[in-house]
């Protein structure tokens, strides 16, 4: 190969190796500069930051682990914040990995329909955005919402609960809109299913197994990885809701709906309390890192790699 | 399956009369069908209500919003909700114009920078290559809120610094940047997003190296080798690019949110949440036309790249 190319006319000393290097370091050039520029730098100062108490005006400077401090001992506020986006996190991701498991099982058989079936379920999780935290407003309207109308019309109960303007039930309507968007969830799971080898269901029903015993013993081992992957991937979308507080709640009533990234948002932007945001940012991004540990470290009691013995 | 292990257990073949497997298996399936049916569709229903709702409050009389029962066809059917509510309250045709433009700018930009770095952590060799993709995955974990803030000093900073220069040089803009307050939304795009880097990879991978090879036996640049033999068959991989970059940049509302000041500039997400803080309680009307239409981009979207977006979330298991 190098042979043919030091046949042609070339500088002399570039060889193919070289060059292969340097287009490498011309093709990443936008990343790095980015990197440094957008994502190293920011790191780093935001970490500096969490050591201010620096307004976004004025700045009388370094106060060392101040902000951790008054965040963790005496804002009560965080702790609520914290409570409420364990509670979401916990329903969302629950709700939204039971039932994208149990559509992606009905929906792997090869049904006439079937894949418009697919679509219908994951319509909604790529609708997402402003327009549909407004619908979702809508059709949470506590007394000529939909939902409202349609619980009164199918359950024993006279009226439906308050929704968005209730503080007991407010979490619980953030973790129902968000299971509207489980069709994402459900790909991933389906795109696990199809990989199951036929012949483990065939060698299980030799054995006479019964469809539970199917599903328990072969087709959860299985998906486990894939499930563990969404599980994971969901917790760290919900930590991180943002725009259905935004447009919805802002966080109300009460604190019922303070969510930490929402609580960040509001010291950074409307306070203007650049250092005790930080701050925030960076217990978030411990609390998701433990997260993930966490759940890998416990992945291990369930989840199968069928490269293992 | 009793059968069968009646079958195997005494050793010999039934001797009362069965009905044909063929026939027993389809009543089954028959029956398994109709469960399936049964518990799919009702939620599928229940899943499209939302939407169907929607285009129904739209097209319906004020007076027709707020009465129980709901009414479902609206009577009559008032198309001119969605003229009056684009129209009435805010510029919602600039608004338009602005997210198409930032949209359009962001997914180019993507493409571009993204394409590059992809090819350069997939194809070429060099020293620190791995090193310098792990920090491209250790990037995709790094939650977003801890670079809003130093980026938005950094960017108020340039922005600050700039605008004097920009008021009077160039006050129509740049380009398609017509607003100095787009550059903290559109610049970050050409240069890279750690998650399509690592998606594009992953399908540039898949392709043979021995294309590559041979291109450069015959004298091709890296840049040839990217533009014809990879671009051209990883198409179904960038497509799924575009799309997500496409929903992600309509759909974002943060940004906007923290850098746009004037109306003029804004962009139709932020638009909608202020048509929502005005008249969000009385108006569900011209609220459902509005939100219908800024969300049809997105459903046009997903209809004609259906089967991109199924295979593209598989492979990459992000939503969009």
């Amino acid at each position: 190969m190098t042979a043919s190319v030091a046949a042609r006319p070339r500088k002399p000393g570039r060889t193919l190796q070289k060059r292969e290097e340097r287009d490498f370091w011309i093709a990443i050039s936008p990343w790095f500069i980015g990197l440094l520029l957008f994502t190293g730098g920011p790191v780093i100062a935001s970490l500096v930051f969490s050591f201010t108490d620096w307004t976004g005006l004025n700045l009388s400077g370094f106060i060392g682990l101040e902000n951790y401090r008054v965040l963790l001992v005496e804002d009560l506020v965080f702790w609520e914040t914290v409570y409420n986006t364990f509670y979401y996190t916990f329903g969302s991701v629950l709700l939204g990995t039971l039932g994208a498991l149990f559509v992606a099982l009905l929906l792997n058989q090869n049904l006439p329909g079937t894949y418009f079936l697919r679509l219908i379920y994951y319509l909604p999780s790529i609708a997402s955005g402003v327009a549909i935290s407004i619908l979702w407003i809508w059709l949470f309207n506590p007394n000529v919402g939909l939902i409202n109308f349609l619980l009164v019309k199918f359950l024993p109960i006279d009226s439906g609960p308050a929704w968005l303007s209730s503080q007991t039930w407010s979490k619980p309507a953030l973790i129902l809109k968000s299971t509207w968007g489980i069709g994402a969830n459900m790909i991933i799971i389906l795109a696990g299913l199809q990989g199951v080898p036929q012949s483990l269901y065939e060698a299980a029903r030799i054995d006479g197994a019964n469809v539970y015993d199917e599903f328990r013993h072969v087709t959860i081992p299985m998906l486990s990885p894939v499930l563990f992957f969404v599980i994971v991937i969901s917790t760290i979308n919900a930590f991180q809701i943002l725009t259905d507080i935004l447009v919805m709640t802002q966080g109300g009533p009460g604190t019922s709906t303070y969510m930490l990234v929402y609580y960040i948002y509001q010291n950074a932007f409307q306070y203007l309390k650049m250092g005790y945001a930080s701050a925030l940012a960076w217990i978030l991004f411990t609390i998701i890192l433990a997260l993930t540990l966490l759940q890998l470290w416990g992945s291990r009691r369930w989840v199968y790699y069928e490269g293992e013995t | 399956m009793a059968q069968m292990q009646e079958t195997v257990d005494s050793g010999v073949i039934p001797v009362r009369p069965v009905t044909p497997w063929w026939q027993r298996a389809s009543k089954r399936r028959i029956l398994s069908m109709a469960i399936i049916y049964l518990l799919v569709l009702p939620g599928a229903v229940m899943f499209l209500i939302p939407l169907l709702w929607m285009l129904s409050t739209s097209l319906k009389e004020s007076r027709q919003i707020f009465v129980n029962p709901p009414v479902w066809i609206p009577n009559p059917i008032v198309w001119r909700n969605f003229s009056e509510g684009w129209s009435a309250y805010l510029p919602f045709n600039t608004l338009f114009v602005n997210s198409t433009l930032i949209t359009l700018n962001n997914i180019v930009g993507n493409l571009f920078s993204c394409c590059l770095a992809a090819f350069g952590f997939a194809r070429l060799r060099a020293r620190g290559r791995n090193v310098l993709f792990g920090l491209v995955l250790a990037t995709m974990l790094l939650p977003n809120e801890v670079l809003i803030i130093p980026q938005y000093v950094l960017f108020t900073k340039i922005t600050q610094f700039l605008k004097p220069w920009w008021d009077y040089y160039t006050p129509g803009g740049i380009l398609w940047m017509r607003y100095l307050s787009w550059l903290p939304l559109m610049v970050p795009s050409w240069f890279g997003f750690p998650f399509f880097i690592f998606l594009l990879r992953q399908f540039f991978l898949t392709i043979p190296l021995d294309l590559d090879e041979a291109a450069r036996l015959d004298g091709a640049s890296s840049w040839r080798i990217l533009m014809q033999i990879l671009v051209p068959l990883t198409k179904p991989a960038l497509a799924t690019v575009v799309i997500f970059a496409f929903i992600g940049n309509w759909n974002n509302f943060l940004m906007p949110l923290i850098y746009i000041r004037a109306q003029k500039e804004q962009v139709l997400a932020v638009g909608l949440n202020q048509f929502r803080g005005q008249f969000g309680h009385v108006d569900f009307h011209y609220m459902m036309a509005v939100s219908l239409i800024v969300l049809i981009p997105v459903l046009l979207i997903f209809f004609f790249g259906q089967r991109i977006f199924v295979q593209g979330i598989a492979l990459t298991g992000i939503k969009g």
